[in-house]
């Protein structure tokens, strides 16, 4: 996977995950066209395009678009299967995981992906996993706060 | 007293409660300005809470930069807290083109060697996110020792960052490869996935590495038996598939060590064939393993019954009322239309209904795909769908359409009359779309098939008194009547109703043409000429050609002028040789490649010039050799002006004067660039009775996968030759050996000097801008001595 970028249907970015190096001005660039050419698409076509000289696989999720970019010889329906195992992740660690609960905890949104995806690519199929290693890391976070005390509890 | 920094939560909150871009942009500058501070104040405490804070800001679209160096102190921190916002920070704020981001490699080592699974965990992925090459160089030996590490949390992190530091740098291959062998042999799937990803990314660098691992294939095999058999876990199964991530990868790794290779091919055939038959398929998750089976049944040499079965599969997949599952059959299916073509002809009706797609995506493939299995025996059949679908199709398919339509006629047309029956659907239903040739296709179709003279003439003139907005059909029409108005006139057809068309109308129709402000400049070229034409085919006076003529003389167009000055003057002043000028055409032989020839006839058809030179002077010279064939030899006559659009009239035919001798032994084509499939070619001619002239023939050809477009070739030669670039035949080269371009330049070297020639091409090929400027070198001698 090149990137990955979920935004709103207005056009808000809420997450981008950028696989390859590419600068500033020439990822705001391709946000700016990719978000514009998928928000253009009908409720009714299919999730692949082309664009530019990659596959695009996008899916709806109530008010969020997931879109990834994949390379010619990456199958488009597995990519399919990664996006959906993305939002079951964050589902189940929000708990019924809305738009909402990515914009004010964009932060541990990237963390979960960070454990379900490593350089572009799947690196643990099991979704028990991926939450116990995030959980671990909370835990960590916390009991490491905890030593220093005097610090509210929100920790961000 | 200090004033507590907002939080993370009530600064989001803070600016969504922004009611304007404006309000928003001032909550975020205050806010930025104390984070600013709180930097430059150095507050351990908060700083991974302001780094957030940045971050959001810099989703936003608003400047972080300014956090670059807080993420390295937050990494350099010992509390995770710290190390996880600051690890973030730098996957979103440093790249490899701020030297900054080389300074994290020493907290990585350190991180990476700590122990700590979590912080390990952080350093691996940051790694593998943005890790140049220089770091990647500096931090392999940390990898490749986490890689044997008891934990596999640790492990399948660095086995995938191991992946990512052979992209940045493939000399790295040597050190990872070792412990491949190893690693297969874990049950974990994390860390088999991580492996296989692992081999495959050797596998596709290195052949060597793929002659190495072929001997894995029955492991490979092995595996992914057991996983398939093995029944259903919870823990990674999708929709009763088990674990269709770590299957897929597996299927595309036996995909890359088959390919070309029977033996491995053989070992995995029952395995295909089984995980072909038995996967379930009523969800997405056992589809996207199908497919991957698909696809590597038929890249392997795999036996002919599961070539079969996977092409059926596909069949299978087009009839699904998943669009997607449509989507990527139709691509696949597009891909073996060549190497399979009987077993995806089997599919032919399905694929055809999917023109009817409504999504535009699919309906474009299935056209594709449609066009591809056009053959002599179901051309009648498939044109009509075809046929169906230009009529309705979406405006961005009509020129793709049209042209496709045109060039399966071309190849398959049953006979000369439903050919232009065909062609003339097509420039009637999408006048507007198709491609600069296939007026002169149809003209030299038509000129080619004499017995249907009467009949063409008769079909255009009626399409032409229908509608004179179409420009192709118009100029087809107008060469037409121009050529055959005798038999136009002569009344009788026995394959269509008899029309009586009297000599006025057919006058007053070339008129309206000419008038009509819906023509294009090169319409009212070929309308012209066509009056001029008639005035030795009809039996009455000529009182209104010559009118019509002299009228266009002061017209503001100078092609228009120049002709009709010229048509004038054919009446005043040679009115005796005007007979012999404008009989009809010669066909024009098809010596050479179909293109080369279309790209002459579209060459004198075309308007503009790319090069820098006044476009009437071809004109004068033409008008020049003219007069001096009327002056000299007699055995030319039969040759029209070379005014005329028509084909045939290139000067090249005109030089060539029986009395000549034969032709110099002919200068080997020279090939002058490549670049990513696309292709220019020289060809060069010396005409023997005009030793100075130099014609150069330069073909653009197009291999790869992408279509190339807007193609401009521009020429320049030292300043003691001269260089006339003629229109080329289109922009266009479609992908996989499409209709080339070609275009003619004309050298004058009357001083017999050394010929350079510096050559400019612009073109966008994938979606990118091309340009390149190149010297053209081994120009053979015969072009100028």
């Amino acid at each position: 996977m090149q990137f990955m970028l979920l935004f709103s249907r207005q056009g808000k970015l809420r997450l981008q995950k950028w696989y390859v190096p590419l600068s500033d001005k020439e990822k705001k660039k391709i946000t700016r066209e990719l978000v514009q050419t998928v928000l253009a698409r009908k409720p009714k076509m299919c999730s692949f395009l082309e664009w530019r000289d990659l596959k695009i696989v996008y899916k709806r999720y109530a008010s969020l678009y997931f879109c990834c970019a994949i390379e010619d010889q990456d199958n488009e329906l597995i990519t399919l299967e990664i996006i959906h195992r993305y939002v079951e992740l964050l589902d189940k660690y929000f708990g019924s995981v809305c738009e909402l609960d990515i914009i004010f905890n964009f932060e541990k949104a990237y963390f979960i992906l960070d454990e379900f995806l490593l350089g572009g690519e799947v690196q643990e199929t099991s979704k028990k996993n991926v939450l116990k290693a995030i959980e671990q890391a909370d835990l960590l976070q916390e009991s490491q706060n905890e030593e220093w005390g005097g610090l509210s509890e929100d920790i961000l | 007293m200090v004033v507590p920094s907002l939080k993370l939560q009530d600064l989001i909150e803070e600016i969504r409660g922004a009611k304007t871009q404006a309000q928003e942009r001032e909550v975020i500058q205050k806010e930025c300005a104390h984070i600013r501070a709180s930097f430059r104040d150095g507050d351990p405490v908060h700083r991974h809470r302001q780094l957030a804070k940045l971050l959001y800001v810099h989703m936003l679209g608003y400047p972080a930069h300014f956090g670059q160096m807080e993420c390295l102190k937050l990494i350099a921190s010992s509390r995770f807290t710290d190390k996880r916002v600051g690890y973030l920070g730098a996957m979103l704020l440093l790249d490899e083109r701020h030297d900054a981001h080389l300074l994290i490699t020493n907290s990585i080592k350190n991180d990476l060697s700590q122990g700590i699974q979590p912080v390990q965990g952080l350093a691996l992925c940051t790694l593998s996110t943005m890790g140049s090459a220089e770091m990647c160089r500096d931090l392999a030996p940390e990898v490749e020792k986490l890689l044997l590490q008891p934990s596999p949390y640790v492990r399948k992190k660095a086995i995938l960052t191991a992946v990512h530091m052979i992209r940045k740098v493939p000399e790295l291959s040597s050190v990872f490869l070792p412990p491949c062998a190893q690693l297969l042999h874990e049950r974990h799937h994390g860390i088999l996935l991580g492996t296989i990803t692992l081999i495959t990314e050797l596998c596709e660098r290195s052949p060597a590495a793929l002659r190495h691992f072929r001997k894995v294939v029955p492991q490979l095999v092995h595996i992914l038996r057991t996983l398939v058999t093995m029944g259903y876990s919870t823990e990674h199964s999708i929709s009763g598939v088990s674990d269709p991530f770590l299957q897929v990868q597996i299927l595309r790794l036996l995909r890359i060590l088959g390919r070309n290779h029977e033996e491995s091919s053989e070992t995995m055939n029952d395995l295909l064939a089984q995980v072909a038959t038995n996967t379930d398929t009523s969800r997405n998750a056992g589809n996207a393993v199908l497919f991957e089976t698909v696809l590597t049944i038929m890249d392997i040499r795999s036996a002919a019954g599961l070539r079969v079965l996977a092409v059926n599969i596909l069949g299978r997949f087009l009839l699904n009322s998943d669009r997607n599952i449509r989507y990527v059959a139709l691509t696949s299916l597009l891909r073996l239309v060549q190497s399979d073509h009987s077993a995806v002809q089997r599919h032919r009706p399905t694929v055809v209904e999917c023109l009817r797609e409504t999504d535009a995506s699919l309906s474009r493939r299935a056209l594709e795909l449609s066009l591809a299995l056009v053959n002599s025996s179901n051309v009648r059949a498939m044109m009509q769908e075809l046929q169906a679908f230009l009529e309705s199709c979406p405006p961005d398919l009509r020129a793709d359409c049209a042209s496709g339509i045109l060039l399966a006629a071309e190849r398959f047309a049953p006979t000369k009359r439903w050919h232009i029956d065909t062609i003339l659907h097509v420039l009637t239903t999408a006048g507007t779309h198709v491609r600069d040739d296939a007026v002169a296709n149809l003209t030299q179709l038509i000129g080619g098939a004499q017995e249907l003279h009467a009949y063409s003439v008769r079909r255009l003139y009626n399409a032409l008194a229908e509608d004179i907005s179409q420009q192709p059909l118009v100029q087809v029409a107008a060469w037409c009547i121009g050529e055959y108005g005798d038999l136009l006139l002569a009344g009788n057809c026995e394959e269509i109703e008899p029309l009586q068309v009297d000599e006025e109308e057919v006058l007053a129709l070339l008129e309206k043409v000419l008038q009509s402000h819906m023509s294009l400049p090169a319409t009212r070229g070929y309308a012209l000429t066509a009056l001029m034409k008639l005035s030795t085919r009809l039996c009455g006076d000529n009182n209104r050609i010559r009118q019509v003529v002299s009228i266009y003389g002061s017209c503001l167009d100078v092609e228009l002028q120049q002709r009709a000055v010229e048509y004038d003057t054919l009446f005043r002043k040679y009115d005796h040789m005007r007979a012999a000028i404008l009989e009809k055409m010669p066909l024009v032989e098809r010596d050479g490649p179909q293109a080369d020839e279309e790209a002459k006839e579209s060459k004198e058809a075309a308007q503009l010039s790319e090069a820098a030179p006044v476009p009437t002077e071809p004109q004068a010279s033409q008008l020049l050799d003219l007069l001096d064939l009327l002056d000299g030899a007699s055995g030319d006559v039969q040759h029209p002006p070379p005014l005329d659009p028509s084909p045939g009239g290139a000067l090249i035919h005109l030089l060539d004067l029986p009395c000549v001798p034969p032709p110099p032994a002919p200068i080997p084509d020279l090939k002058v660039f490549e670049r990513e499939g696309v292709q220019l070619n020289l060809s060069f001619i010396r005409p023997p009775e005009n030793p100075a002239l130099l014609l150069i023939t330069v073909t653009a050809t197009n291999f790869s996968e992408g279509d190339v477009t807007h193609f401009i070739c521009q020429a320049a030669v030292p300043k003691s030759l001269q260089l006339q670039l003629q229109a080329p035949s289109g922009n266009t080269v479609p992908a996989r050996g499409g209709l080339p371009i070609t275009q003619l330049f004309r050298i004058l070297n009357p001083n017999k000097a050394p010929l350079r020639l510096k050559l400019r091409l612009t073109y966008d090929h994938f979606h990118q801008s091309v340009q390149e400027i190149f010297e053209v070198n081994n120009l053979p001698v015969e072009s100028w001595q």
